[in-house]
């Protein structure tokens, strides 16, 4: 598994081959406060790079979430859909949202790393 | 550069550094900046009112004093459809400003004192409200808006135990009565009320005095309650939020809120609107206020909208939010009158996309009040 990266939307990104994993950030968890409701896609599903890919919904509100990369699903997380509050135990591991067989890796590449994420964190503030 | 700018100045309860301190998250909430959550969250929030205490500040709300003679009565009925005439000293009453349409202004809760009577005016609303009330004030009815108090929701099974503590006697108040307590040398008013469906009080206490009080509830492991939870809690409890689930398009028999309506009053009428709500009272409104339980875990937010499961449209949700208690989303909203009835199977479009759903009773959480 290669090392995680950032997007500025606050999902990750890990990649194993040309398979990656999705999920939001633990930064995002927080803003967003306990997480009610989680929508993954089906497999078989394209995604571009920053298109829409599933919903994530607080107590306060609903969010879109999106792909920080272009690609074909190949599978979603139906655990969090079914337990949506173990988003907040933890975001950054089994709570991943979808998994994807990716089309160009230079989209990856071109992603945050995980200091660069967090000085880009530190200076949004929201 | 150069534009023009139109500054709001925000307003600040008496609490506001004290709940910064707490570790406030705040949003503007009608011209005030109001906590939304602390630090536990919404969930914990809710929860931790349900099963001990939690503090509200809700100094945002209009305490509206007014003194006067008999005439104040005969005045305050003409646009209040509670029995005020009958509403003994000390007694409160949840009711409605209503206009010539009998829409709903406001919706308050009416208290009255030795001198005249006390209105609970919700934030967003209270200055129109007032200027609503003066149209029918004669010049010997004295009115104020007092904002020299701070008002203080304790709400949860143990506030009785806790607050009893502090202030002796308040156990002996049945919900919906109040009265006047001493504490640190100064007047009180508390009330056996609330909006969240548990047991508990509303505190009406100087802006001097409240920090006090606070500390004396946060050393007894009342937690500090958020605008957040206070919204899950009182769905939960069917309870309306005007601006969402109430506005002056919309009347008592609509809100399902007749029973608010003094039953002398549906019968003998003298307010704004009796006209109309006498024909509904008789004949049934076309739209009527409903509990939705959506079958599955997808919220169903405000404007919503509520479809047959033939999917013809007819209605739409007003509030809706994820109930901690119920552990399920709740929500309310209007639907055509002949599809009212408990059980009915409907749709809820939510992103484009159709979920099932049911009208459900209300309230989703069982109150314990103390009558």
């Amino acid at each position: 598994m290669s090392e995680k990266k950032f997007s500025k939307k606050h999902e990750w990104v890990s990649l194993d081959g040309e398979v990656a994993t999705v999920g939001i950030t633990k930064h995002a968890t927080e803003m967003l406060g306990d997480i009610v409701f989680v929508e993954v896609p089906d497999a078989g599903k394209a995604v571009e790079k920053e298109g829409q890919a599933a919903v994530v919904e607080s107590t306060k509100a609903a969010s879109d979430v999106y792909s920080p990369i272009s690609g074909e699903i190949t599978e979603g997380n139906k655990a969090i859909a079914d337990d949506p509050g173990s988003v907040n135990l933890d975001p950054e591991g089994a709570s991943w949202f979808f998994k994807l067989k990716i089309k160009d890796k230079s989209e990856y590449d071109t992603l945050m790393s995980k200091d660069e994420y967090d000085k880009f964190c530190k200076e949004n503030p929201s | 550069m150069g534009s023009k700018r139109v500054i709001m100045e925000v307003q600040k309860t008496a609490l506001y550094n004290y709940h910064k301190n707490l570790g406030a998250k705040f949003v503007p909430f009608a011209g005030y900046e109001m906590p939304i959550q602390y630090k536990d969250g919404i969930v914990k929030e809710h929860i931790s009112t349900r099963t001990h205490a939690g503090f509200f500040d809700v100094s945002h709300m209009g305490q509206f004093f007014l003194e006067g003679d008999e005439t104040l009565i005969t005045a305050l009925e003409k646009i209040i459809p509670a029995d005020l005439k009958n509403l003994k000293i000390n007694h409160s009453k949840y009711s409605f400003l209503l206009n010539n349409e009998g829409g709903i202004i406001d919706d308050l809760i009416i208290t009255r004192t030795e001198k005249g009577f006390c209105i609970i005016l919700n934030a967003a609303c209270k200055e129109n409200d007032i200027k609503q009330i003066s149209q029918f004030l004669k010049k010997n009815h004295k009115h104020l808006l007092n904002n020299d108090l701070s008002l203080i929701a304790l709400q949860g099974p143990k506030s009785v135990e806790i607050l009893e503590k502090l202030i002796p006697g308040v156990a002996n108040l049945k919900f919906m009565t109040g009265n006047n307590f001493k504490y640190e040398g100064e007047n009180l008013y508390v009330t056996r009320s609330g909006y969240t469906g548990e047991d508990g009080f509303e505190i009406s206490i100087s802006n001097t005095k409240v920090e006090k009080l606070i500390d004396y509830l946060i050393s007894n492991e009342v937690k500090p309650i958020g605008l957040g939870a206070r919204d899950t809690l009182r769905l939960e409890a069917g309870l309306c939020l005007y601006g969402h689930d109430l506005n002056e398009k919309i009347n008592p028999v609509e809100a399902n809120l007749k029973w608010a309506i003094a039953k002398k009053r549906k019968e003998v009428g003298g307010f704004n609107g009796w006209e109309k709500i006498k024909n509904l009272l008789a004949n049934g409104s076309e739209k009527i206020r409903v509990g939705i339980k959506p079958d599955g875990k997808v919220i169903a937010r405000e404007n919503t909208k509520i479809f047959t499961s033939d999917n013809n449209e007819i209605g739409f949700v007003t509030s809706g939010t994820f109930g901690p208690s119920v552990n399920a989303p709740v929500a309310m909203g209007y639907v055509k009158s002949e599809f009212s009835e408990v059980g009915t199977s409907i749709q809820l479009e939510v992103r484009g996309k159709k979920y099932g759903g049911k009208i459900s009773e209300l309230p989703f959480y069982k109150k314990s009040y103390v009558k």
